[in-house]
């Protein structure tokens, strides 16, 4: 029988009820004996230099236990945070590093860069002191855009990187991209900006720092998606702590997207801070914290271009994309723009020939890095706008030249001109699942219907593939990863048969402890209630590399497939000492041991039993015990892909865009909890809906000071402002190299929402002769083009 | 936040007491932007006069055919009051508007428009309907009480106690939310008293003012249509991250047409 909560069941998320009570354990619900509060005392201005800071009053302001500047981690030989892929240029020469310390040291380089920190008594009387610190700053002018930095004439953020270009990247094959261009029949082109974000996490970040003189261990209890990377690059990198002697704590997570992967001046501060003190040291970010100081997300300005044949075969794709890096480089900024974006601008087409140049540029702003999806969504956008575009010019139908143009499902495995290898997809079932669920066919009576009552109704496509659960280590490691990029896992049988699930993945909002109990109990039969998955903390898992990229089940889901097989292996010996027979006569099924042709069989949990009370046991073959673990590293990238659909209208009195529909259909391969990927497919579409229509993070061209530093100013999307989606998906195409099959996803909805939206307000604007507008399409940009066509529409 | 002395009289005589004398004192109404504002440590009062405590502040009555409503009424207080649905339904519907069902529980009237936000929607009711704002000390005419950006006619120390609206034949309230922070970009009361119309507008401008052109083709001709084809020049109107001036300008007449929509 079929475990009710095993593979493809709909269970409801365990972790929930804790959440929703209230239960959660949260770094900063975390309070340590003794501690003391850091308070980050930033720059306010985004660009100047750091003539002298004066902490005299700070220091004997009630309450004040230390007051740290720059020069104090400098005095310690505290090292610069490192960016963990190194990019080089297209002349082989390495992409340029300049330090980032925790703590700026001459110069601050945007507003929010730490200047100095106070640890007191309590969180006010931190603040109370910081406000008593005099720094005297002699002020630059600030670069707080792409284009403002790529002037020829610009300051320069890092007196040692000039022009502020930290790399000068490509990618493809420029010769014959040219050729196809020059034998193009078509060519669509695009200027596109792809538009700054804020990640906003529920959760604020968070740390805690202590220091135990008596055996010489640090711990870091850390807002962190993966704690083992921070414990091996705080730990080797900048402050030089041994790693059998530094614990890293991650504990319930409140979202992340991608910005809690990577590590941060605070994280090192606390740490470093706690031995100073003698006394554990909390530091919890304010929401204004957040806006300043979170790596955010995107900002690009790309032009592009599509060559096609007179029937509208894509010939060649020609990319220049300049990328923004903010003040420094953090963790895994520089591989977002290139490895993560480039290398899928292929997208579901057989385009023959594509180059891609990417500028990587230094501002007065803050870090930009991995945000849900990371360079997937800004290639996918640019693609399927210049499809649209390409339609457009054609005069095809958007979804027949996509068609026309899809790698054939019997082409894969389909290795693209951008380096990356597809195992598996089919495209054209997407779509055609798509279409019906949308009505297509009945799209043009609803757009006349919408005219009718003055609205203007759009239907916008967009089909994507992302690649997910960056690897093989090796590869990347070629490609620049500092890192690996497997996972671990180990499975921890006890002696009356529950398990305990010791993870590398690291659950902040995608649900493993319900989908990877329910690999368990659908292994071993037994029911999800026995089955624990603990995950977040050094000193408890086995080394992993924790979760981002839509990575968990394909990379962590198989390593936890493999500690199972060893487990089975090593139960299917026990089973046929147990039952007196040969164990190649052992059969298993729903985690009973049988004996072929017999009615003889044991369960788990009669093997688990004695292995660990071994009276009845092969001690001279086989050790006692039940617990095995696992590395996994993935033999290739797994490619997610879909089609989603967006329904609009716009209302041309005010410009605002009313979402009617958005219908997705994915191909996550083999899907482990259908409940738990519908609620990851509805979040990432909201966030893409979001970067579409309403999320816009802005610095003042002048001051370069964050103008949406709030939620007054930076439009999250709401419940409102979205309609219920209708989502889809089929198990077709189950990856071909991983033992579940499953592709991961967690960012699909992010990577084809926007563009879907967009397509679909430009369709509704496709009267006003434009081509393109810029995310987000806000109320006034849409009323804008409205507006400056009505003179036009009103003579016709 | 900074520390303050809180204070919580339970008179009205108490409390404007209390703000006559305390030299940095300030009076806290629902708090809704007052807190915010502490907590930032945008705000450093030495004291704060709690109002929650004075029950005369409280309560919408019925006076002279028209409302008068507590400085102290809650917004989900008056959106809620059958009395207000019945003598002026517009002003219900303005007050459900007003930000989340979280502030509407704790914001006041009083507080609203004593702080004068430009973007607040009460000031356009206030503008709107003619309103008499009550102190402790006079009575100020709602064409009189906003004078700036944040800015009233009230004195130093002196408490908003109630506002007094007359009652309209008809009236309508429509506002343009900020994505964002859904205060109102644009917002338009329209209110008709016999052959007269008052049109004012809160978001658009330093303050809630009204619009005599569009007052003049309403009471030429009482319909959305009329007030179509009146359009507001965007001088001296906000501009801002989220509407230029010529955009507020431009759906401060598509307000006005679906506040004469929206006519109860």
């Amino acid at each position: 029988m079929a475990n009710p909560n095993g593979i493809g069941a709909p269970v409801r998320r365990r972790e929930d009820a804790r959440f929703l009570t209230g239960r959660g354990s949260y770094t900063d619900d975390i309070n340590r004996p003794n501690q003391t509060f850091a308070y980050m005392l930033r720059s306010p201005h985004a660009h100047a230099d750091i003539i002298s800071i004066d902490t005299a009053d700070a220091l004997v302001s009630p309450g004040v236990r230390h007051v740290f500047t720059g020069a104090d981690m400098a005095a310690d030989g505290v090292n610069s945070l490192p960016c963990g892929w190194l990019i080089h240029n297209k002349d082989g020469t390495p992409m340029k590093e300049p330090p980032h310390y925790p703590i700026a040291r001459d110069r601050a380089r945007y507003v929010g860069d730490i200047v100095a920190v106070v640890v007191a008594e309590s969180r006010e009387q931190a603040k109370d002191a910081a406000e008593l610190i005099v720094v005297d700053y002699a002020e630059r002018p600030a670069v707080a855009s792409i284009r403002a930095a790529l002037d020829g004439t610009a300051e320069l953020v890092h007196d040692d990187v000039p022009g502020n270009v930290c790399y000068d990247w490509h990618l493809g094959d420029k010769a014959a991209t040219d050729a196809a261009f020059a034998r193009a029949a078509h060519v669509a082109t695009i200027d596109l900006v792809n538009n700054r974000l804020v990640p906003n996490a529920m959760e604020p970040r968070a740390a805690i720092g202590e220091y135990d003189p008596a055996n010489g261990e640090h711990t870091l209890t850390t807002t962190s998606q993966n704690p083992h990377v921070i414990r091996l690059l705080m730990g080797a990198f900048v402050l030089g702590i041994p790693e059998h002697k530094l614990r890293v704590v991650a504990p319930d997570v409140g979202g992340g997207f991608g910005s809690k992967i990577f590590h941060y001046g605070e994280e090192a501060i606390v740490t470093w801070a706690a031995k100073k003190v003698g006394r554990p040291v909390k530091w919890t970010a304010e929401r204004g914290e957040s806006f300043l100081s979170d790596a955010h997300g995107r900002d690009h300005i790309s032009h592009a271009e599509l060559a096609m044949d007179a029937d509208g075969n894509f010939l060649g794709l020609r990319v220049k994309t300049d990328a923004n890096m903010g003040a420094y480089l953090s963790t895994f900024s520089t591989s977002i723009p290139t490895y993560l974006y480039a290398t899928l601008l292929a997208g579901q087409y057989k385009t023959p020939a594509i180059y891609a140049e990417v500028t990587a540029v230094f501002t007065n702003t803050a870090p930009v890095d991995a945000y849900r999806g990371a360079g997937r969504p800004e290639a996918c956008f640019l693609i399927e706008r210049l499809v649209d575009i390409a339609a457009q010019k054609l005069g095809m139908d958007p979804t027949a030249l996509r068609r026309r143009n899809f790698i054939p499902k019997e082409a894969m495995p389909y290795l693209t001109p951008v380096a990356l290898q597809y195992d598996t997809g089919d495209f054209a079932k997407n779509l055609d699942m798509a279409l019906p669920m949308v009505d297509y066919a009945g799209f043009a009576a609803r757009r006349a219907e919408s005219a009718a009552r003055g609205k203007l109704r759009g239907i916008g496509f967009a089909t994507y593939i992302e690649a997910c659960g960056i690897a093989p280590s090796n590869i990347a490691g070629a490609l620049g990863a500092r890192a690996g990029l497997y996972e671990s896992a180990e499975v921890r049988f006890h002696p009356t048969g529950s398990v305990s699930v010791f993870t590398g993945s690291h659950s902040h909002g995608q649900g493993h402890e319900t989908t990877f109990a329910q690999l368990v109990a659908d292994r071993f039969g037994i029911p999800i209630e026995n089955v624990d998955i603990i995950h977040g903390d050094t000193a408890k898992i086995p080394f992993g590399m924790g979760t981002y990229g839509s990575r968990s089940l394909a990379v962590g889901g198989s390593a936890l497939v493999k500690a199972m097989d060893k487990v089975e292996r090593k139960a299917r010996k026990i089973a046929a000492h147990l039952m007196e027979a040969a164990e190649t006569d052992i059969e298993v099924k729903d985690g009973r041991f049988t004996v072929a042709g017999t009615d003889k069989g044991v369960t788990i949990g009669d093997i688990a039993l004695a292995a660990y009370v071994p009276h009845n046991f092969p001690l001279d073959e086989l050790e006692p015990g039940l617990d095995e673990q696992a590395f996994y590293d993935p033999k290739n990238f797994t490619y997610p892909n879909g089609c989603h659909i967006c329904e609009v209208e716009i209302d041309p009195d005010t410009g605002v865009t009313k979402i009617l529909n958005f219908t997705a259909v994915d191909d996550f391969g083999r899907v482990i909890n259908p409940l738990i990927v519908e609620g990851q497919v509805h979040g990432g579409i909201v966030q893409g809906i979001g970067q579409a229509l309403y999320e816009n993070c802005v610095y003042d061209e002048e001051t370069g000071q964050l103008l949406t530093g709030s939620y007054m100013d930076y439009c999250m999307p709401r419940a409102d402002d979205v309609p219920s989606f209708t989502v889809a998906y089929h198990e077709d195409a189950p990856c071909t190299h991983n033992p579940l099959g499953v592709k991961g996803c967690g960012e699909a909805g992010t990577i084809g929402a926007a563009a879907a939206v967009i397509n679909a307000v430009v369709n509704a604007l496709s009267d006003y002769g434009i081509t393109h507008i810029d995310m987000p399409a806000t109320p006034e940009k849409v009323w804008r083009v409205i507006h400056a066509h009505k003179p036009a529409m009103a003579a016709e | 936040m900074y520390n303050f002395t809180y204070h919580r009289p339970a008179t009205l005589a108490d409390a404007v007491s209390l703000l006559g004398s305390l030299e940095d004192g300030k009076a806290l109404s629902g708090g809704q932007t007052l807190l915010p504002t502490l907590k930032q440590r945008l705000a450093s009062p030495a004291d704060l006069v709690d109002l929650s405590g004075v029950p005369d502040l409280k309560g919408v009555r019925e006076e002279a055919g028209g409302l008068t409503i507590g400085a102290f009424t809650r917004h989900a207080d008056v959106a809620g009051s059958d009395v207000v649905a019945r003598v002026i339904p517009a002003l219900a519907h303005l007050a459900g508007g007003i930000g989340d069902r979280q502030v509407r529980h704790m914001g006041t009237l009083g507080g609203s428009i004593a702080n004068a936000d430009p973007a607040a929607d009460y000031p356009a009711a206030v503008v709107g309907l003619g309103a008499w704002v009550r102190t402790d000390r006079r009575e100020i005419a709602g064409d009189d009480f906003f004078t700036g950006m944040f800015e009233t006619a009230l004195e130093p120390g002196e408490l908003v106690t109630a506002v007094h609206f007359p009652k309209p034949d008809a009236a309508g309230y429509a506002k343009f939310a900020n994505p964002a922070s859904r205060y109102a970009m644009v917002g338009v009361f329209i209110a008709r008293f016999g052959a007269s119309v008052r049109v004012a507008v809160t978001g658009a401008g330093p303050f809630a003012t009204r619009v005599p052109a569009m007052e003049a083709a309403l009471a030429a001709s009482f319909t959305a249509d009329a007030v179509a084809g009146v359009t507001v020049p965007p001088d001296g109107l906000n501009s801002d991250l989220h509407a230029s001036a010529e955009y507020r300008a431009h759906l401060i007449t598509v307000m006005a047409k679906r506040a004469m929509e929206a006519m109860r």
